[in-house]
């Protein structure tokens, strides 16, 4: 390991109403991957935004290079060689993809922009990356996950000594990841500093060489990662040793099925799309990102319109023309991209809870419950543990973790029979996660039909009863949770297209196969 | 990883993206000739058609300079009464104070220009809402035009008429030169908003700001550039309005801001922001003149070509939304 690239003591911040970080450290070398992990609402964020002018610091000194600086600007970061990946996508979605990496930096020739020196500069970026992507497509017609990949580039772009990732990786997939880790080696080898965070504790052993552990806005630790084990770490995470044994599975789900999908059709991304979903079960959906997960349970929900199909609910075939009619008819989705769709980012954590459920809270002539509101806010707060100063904090002020609490908490104030969980614990650390499984259980225990897209495929295993493999828009297997095994899967989730045939008959033919 | 290849991503740009609208407006607007052209005999005729290009020089203006503004998300409603006060200035320099008629011109330029600086500083710096910012600054214009000429129209004959002489002349194809004025502006404005980083940076800003700075752009500093460019054009617009009534009208304008925003949107620039174009603003603008030229010429009274005006707005910003929810 080389210099001291970046140097942190004594960091305090206060936001009204939080002590977010409170005498805080963090040191970076040249040449290192450090990996900062912590609960959410830690301040692993927060002390990183610290460093790149983002937000200003109550108290406590940094040094860049060995030089007391205090970035008050993004713009100052970026010149002191300090770059950033944010936890949320932050990109222009009605720009280009080259457009977006290099904004700020456009080549110009004279007073106009040098569009032909952008898209070549940016191909060759990817080109170095190994990056597959158009840059002139736009933005706002790419995939969370290939965003992801275009804030990454963009952050390698700047080719600055510090190069921090804040949950990179909770996008991705396994392929993407490998890919990431190998850029990031790279840049390391050359002698760059990189902070990465992440929840995803198996990552830091691949990538990390050295591990600081945040709780409640105070440093814990600094350790050697090749000298640590995950266990060590989670006890310093949480201040106390947990036990991560697999919850036991819930009983056999009764044959009755609450949700069929016939045929179901919408574009490239949805083929001929069937399958069932029993009470009591947890159905699980993996497959590869673009696989089509997403659209196809969007669509259930009429959140896209379908082209054709059929659903019937309790063996009755249903219209459903909008996500209303979906919740009228018991159905949640739990979005995977919570600050576009899942939440009311400028209003607060109670009115947040309770959206979908309003009716519940209104008496016949509009008027708010109040009070019945507030308890259920609270209540679940509670219970999910949800990190906040009050249920009357704007959502967008909480970590990152704690917002996909509670879009969890607003669709468990629904109380709908069928829920669709669209990666339930992206971002959420290990105390969290175990609680958020438990509560999968408990609701399917309680006779309510679940649906969980994951891209982690261990998760997928641990969780479900049934497992439903997708490929380019396809269903291309089914896996019972006694016959499902990572490797299955994997074969089933890249059965492209011109090696089976489409449609659903190959799909009874797997699972047929498989028994 | 997924690969999107050049080619077909083109082809679905092209296909659905905000051109679309443009061909659209396009569309209606030739479909609305033929069909004006057809009813009424006495519309297709050279003079007329000269009528309705005219007609859209200060408006075409107005509505170019406004549609940076609206990429970013935001508003200008003080260029209509603006141009009171941009005309105003002019008077007083060329006029009253009896300098050289190109100083005049500067002056209603730099006046339009103040305003915009103005309007920029109170939204970038003051963080006030671009609607009340502009809303406040629609009076003050207004109040200030009236203020500096005492309520009196300043006329451009005597030591002036060379800016009605030059500005209305038709020294090509019978068109006068306020045509020119808007189609040159509108030129500017194009390469401005396509190639320069002041439009890169309006249609960035527009959207997602925050991801915008982040990035380390100063957005305060370009919103208020946006501002100041809107502000030059509503100083054009005056110089256009001046040259047509001979005379600086201290009263005038109220309005002439909800035609211009009407053609941007026409014209397929969004009022979410992160979208819109120049040549879509100026065949909006086009749109509505033809409109008013034709219904007149077909002696429909304007109280219905208000109410048709109106129905043409609703009608085109709901194929957007439209046409943008059939694609999502
Ligand atoms: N702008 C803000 N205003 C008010 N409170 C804030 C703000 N930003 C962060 N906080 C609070 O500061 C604390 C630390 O948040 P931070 O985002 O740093 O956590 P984190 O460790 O990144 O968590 P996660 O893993 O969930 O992303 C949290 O309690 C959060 O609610
Ligand atoms: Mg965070």
């Amino acid at each position: 390991m080389g210099e001291l690239l970046v140097e942190m003591t004594g960091i305090s911040k206060s936001f009204p109403g939080v002590h977010a970080l409170d005498d805080a450290q963090f040191e970076l070398r040249a040449g290192e991957v450090h990996a900062l992990v912590g609960e959410n609402g830690a301040g692993k964020s927060t002390l990183m935004k610290v460093l790149c002018g983002i937000y200003a610091r109550d108290a406590g000194v940094i040094r860049v290079k060995g030089v007391e600086a205090y970035p008050a600007t993004p713009k100052a970061a970026q010149d002191l060689g300090i770059a950033i990946i944010h936890q949320e996508l932050n990109l222009m979605g009605h720009l280009t993809v080259a457009q977006n990496i290099f904004i700020g930096r456009e080549p110009h020739r004279g007073l106009l922009l040098d569009e032909k020196a952008l898209n070549r500069k940016a191909t060759e970026l990817f080109e170095e990356l190994h990056i597959l992507l158009d840059p002139r497509v736009r933005v706002s017609r790419l995939a969370v996950a290939q965003q992801q990949m275009v804030e990454i580039a963009k952050a390698f772009s700047y080719n600055s000594d510090v190069l921090i990732m804040d949950e990179p990786t909770a996008a991705l997939t396994d392929t993407e990841i490998d890919e990431l880790f190998r850029i990031t080696r790279t840049l390391r080898d050359r002698g760059h500093g990189i902070v990465h965070i992440s929840h995803r504790l198996e990552e830091l052993r691949q990538i990390s060489d050295r591990v600081t552990v945040m709780r409640d806005g105070r440093y814990i630790n600094t350790v050697v990662t090749a000298e640590t084990n995950i266990q060590q770490i989670i006890s310093m995470m949480v201040g106390r040793t947990i036990f991560e044994a697999a919850p036991e599975l819930p009983e056999d789900p009764s044959q009755e099925v609450v949700l069929e999908v016939r045929n179901l059709n919408r574009g490239r991304q949805v083929r001929d799309v069937s399958f069932q979903l029993r009470r009591g079960e947890i159905l699980g959906v993996a497959g590869l990102v673009g696989a089509g997960r997403t659209e196809v349970m969007r669509a259930v929900f009429a959140a896209d319109k379908p082209e054709s199909g059929q659903v019937l609910i309790n063996g009755q075939p249903v219209a459903i023309k909008n996500p209303g009619d979906a919740v009228r008819h018991g159905i949640a989705y739990l979005s995977e991209d919570r600050k576009r769709y899942g939440l009311a980012l400028g209003m607060d954590v109670e009115l947040n809870i309770v959206l979908a459920s309003m009716r519940r809270f209104m008496s016949r002539f509009g008027w708010m419950h109040a009070r019945a509101a507030r308890a259920q806010a609270l209540k679940l707060v509670e219970t999910l543990a949800i990190k906040t100063p009050g249920i009357g904090q704007r959502v967008k002020n909480l970590s990152g973790g704690n917002q996909q609490k509670v879009v969890i908490a607003k669709w468990l104030t629904a109380d709908t029979d069928i829920l669709i969980f669209d990666e339930p614990t992206r971002g959420i650390d290990v105390g969290a996660k175990s609680e958020i499984y438990r509560l999968l259980n408990d609701l399917a225990r309680r006779g309510k039909a679940v649906i969980m897209i994951s891209s982690e495929l261990p998760e997928i295993l641990r969780m479900s009863h049934r497992i439903l493999v997708m490929c380019e828009g396809r269903i291309t297997g089914e896996l019972s949770a006694a016959e499902a095994t990572q490797e299955r899967i994997m074969t089933l989730a890249t059965q492209r297209q011109s090696v089976a045939t489409a449609g659903p008959e190959t799909s009874t033919a797997m699972s047929v196969g498989a028994n | 990883m997924q690969t999107t290849t050049a080619s077909t991503s083109r082809i679905r740009t092209l296909a659905t993206g905000e051109s679309v609208q443009r061909l659209l407006a396009l569309g209606a607007l030739v479909i609305l000739l033929v069909f004006f052209s057809i009813i009424a005999p006495n519309f297709a005729t050279l003079e007329n058609y000269r009528n309705i290009l005219t007609a859209t020089a200060s408006n075409g203006l107005l509505a170019t300079g406004v549609t940076f503004a609206i990429i970013t998300g935001g508003i200008d409603l003080s260029i209509g009464t603006g141009t009171a006060f941009t005309s105003v200035a002019m008077g007083i320099v060329a006029v009253n104070w009896g300098l050289p008629l190109p100083l005049g011109l500067l002056a209603g330029l730099a006046s339009g220009g103040l305003v915009g600086l103005i309007n920029g500083t109170l939204i970038a710096k003051a963080k006030l809402p671009p609607f009340i910012a502009t809303l406040g600054m629609l009076y003050v214009t207004l109040g200030m035009a009236q203020v500096l000429s005492d309520v009196h129209p300043i006329y451009f004959t005597d030591p002036q008429p060379a800016l009605q002489d030059f500005f209305m002349g038709k020294p090509i194809a019978g068109i006068p030169n306020i045509v020119w004025v808007m189609f040159g502006g509108a030129a500017v404005a194009w390469v401005l908003l396509n190639k320069t980083v002041l439009g890169r940076y309006t249609f960035a800003i527009g959207s997602n700001e925050e991801a915008t700075r982040l990035s380390g752009v100063n957005v305060d500093r370009w919103k208020i550039a946006v501002y100041v460019v809107g502000g030059v054009f509503v100083g054009l617009a005056g110089i256009v309005l001046a040259a047509r009534s001979a005379s600086a009208q201290p009263s005038q304008g109220m309005g002439y801001e909800l035609n211009a925003i009407a053609a941007a949107v026409i014209g397929g620039t969004s009022l979410a922001g992160g979208e819109g174009s120049i040549v879509g603003t100026l065949i909006g603008a086009f749109l509505i003149s033809t409109l008013g030229t034709g219904l007149s010429v077909d002696n429909v009274p304007q109280q219905f070509q208000y109410v048709i005006t109106g129905l043409v707005v609703i009608g085109a910003v709901w194929l957007d939304i439209f046409r943008r929810r059939s694609r999502a």
